[in-house]
């Protein structure tokens, strides 16, 4: 190699002139790698790249899937949480006033039952003792006049003159009870 | 012999050729399975062969069409390095693109393919967006309309290709001057000129370690460059 640069020095070769062969070698030698590259190692290399993403990128959607899904199921349990608070809530609530409700009820019956039962029994004394009355006077007045009728010796049957003498004597005992109450 | 000469198949064409083996062998062989869980050889490919779609591609084109580029851009990229590298391994010591005809090739083919990409999508108006830039005053256009046909359309192929074959071919001729300057200096009959060689061969192997780096390095740029145009060339009317 020496010999040749020497040589070529010598010579007068100018370094910038090409070999044509040399240049054509070169040229038929690139195209050659180029088709090589073109048609199987940059779709090869692409493919692969391609497919690596798609799984990368596939997994990362399926995890990010699985996160969103976990998610909403605990927000759905969450509510679910919240609405049976609420409802038991609801239902604590609704116990108590009915509860309240159904004793103001019994009260309110009860007050109700034992005013009809005192009224009851007031109406009851009240017939009795007009029934008591009414017959006392009968009944002491028919005693009352034959009694008296006994005791007189004459009949006091006649019944308007009975009554009068009755009367009368109910008139002097009122009389007398009121001058005794004074 | 080595330049312009044309004559039967050299050492050059067959590590082009070998070169396009190797690289095809490699990202095959790493992208044939293409599993999910990539073993060590598919995430190796995948490495290199993502360094190239989303370090130069999608940053530098960047939208949603960048991927169409893609292949020219990786291309690019493993033939120019591994042309290079070869220039780092013992007895094959040949970077291919210090051989002029190969950088014209490929900064020829990048060339081609960024202007067809700017015609393309504006059509012809796009020699006008690539040459008249906006928001100049009208009286420096005439300074500026042929300094951006210059820069853009004659001189940018010409650096491309030359930057690639200039920086391999100094790197080749460094080393190679190093290695032919121990090889003259231990021949010496003188005993101190024999012990020169051992610093010349500490400037070699840092000269070497240099080189290595240029090699990756020009690779990258050369495939930054071919994106950067490309990138020009589709968004002609906001630059």
């Amino acid at each position: 190699m020496n010999q040749l640069i020497i040589s070529a020095a010598t010579e007068g070769a100018n370094p910038l002139v090409p070999n044509p062969w040399e240049m054509l070698v070169v040229f038929a030698g690139f195209a050659v790698l180029m088709f090589i590259v073109v048609k199987y190692v940059v779709p090869m290399f692409e493919k692969t790249f391609a497919e690596r993403a798609e799984a990368i990128e596939g997994g990362i959607a399926k995890a990010e899937k699985a996160q969103a899904e976990a998610s909403a199921a605990l927000e759905e349990y969450k509510q679910q949480l919240t609405d049976a608070r609420a409802e038991a809530n609801r239902i604590r609530e609704e116990a108590r006033a009915e509860g309240a409700q159904i004793l103001a009820d019994l009260k309110e019956k009860a007050a109700v039952e034992s005013a009809r039962i005192t009224a009851q029994a007031h109406a009851a004394i009240q017939s009795e003792r007009q029934a008591a009355v009414v017959s006392l006077r009968t009944e002491v007045g028919t005693l009352a006049t034959t009694l008296a009728g006994r005791i007189v010796g004459e009949s006091l049957e006649d019944d308007a003159r009975s009554a009068r003498v009755v009367d009368r004597f109910l008139a002097d005992l009122e009389n007398q009870n009121a001058g005794a109450a004074k | 012999m080595p330049w312009g000469a044309a004559d039967g198949f050299s050492k050059q064409m067959l590590l082009v050729i070998l070169s396009v083996v190797i690289i095809a062998a490699f990202f095959l062989m790493a992208a044939r399975k293409g599993q999910l869980v990539p073993g060590r050889l598919q995430f190796a490919g995948e490495a290199a062969y993502g360094f190239v779609r989303n370090g130069i591609g999608k940053d530098i084109i960047g939208g949603k069409d960048f991927m169409k580029y893609v292949p020219l851009l990786f291309s690019l990229f493993f033939f120019i390095l591994v042309n290079n590298i070869y220039g780092a391994i013992p007895l094959i010591q040949l970077p291919t693109f210090s051989h002029v005809g190969g950088a014209y090739v490929m900064a020829g083919i990048v060339y081609v393919t960024w202007i067809a990409i700017g015609i393309k999508k504006n059509g012809l108006k796009y020699f006008k967006l690539a040459t008249v830039p906006s928001g100049v005053p009208g009286y420096i256009l005439p300074i500026v309309i042929p300094i951006e046909i210059i820069s853009n359309f004659l001189v940018r192929p010409v650096t491309h290709s030359l930057r690639l074959f200039a920086t391999m071919l100094a790197g080749h001729l460094i080393v190679m001057i190093a290695g032919s300057g121990i090889e003259y200096l231990v021949t010496q009959e003188n005993l101190l000129l024999k012990g020169a060689s051992v610093l010349v061969l500490g400037g070699a192997i840092a000269m070497y370690m240099l080189e290595a780096l240029i090699m990756v390095l020009q690779a990258y740029v050369f495939t930054l460059l071919t994106a950067i145009y490309i990138e020009g060339a589709l968004h002609a009317d906001s630059h």
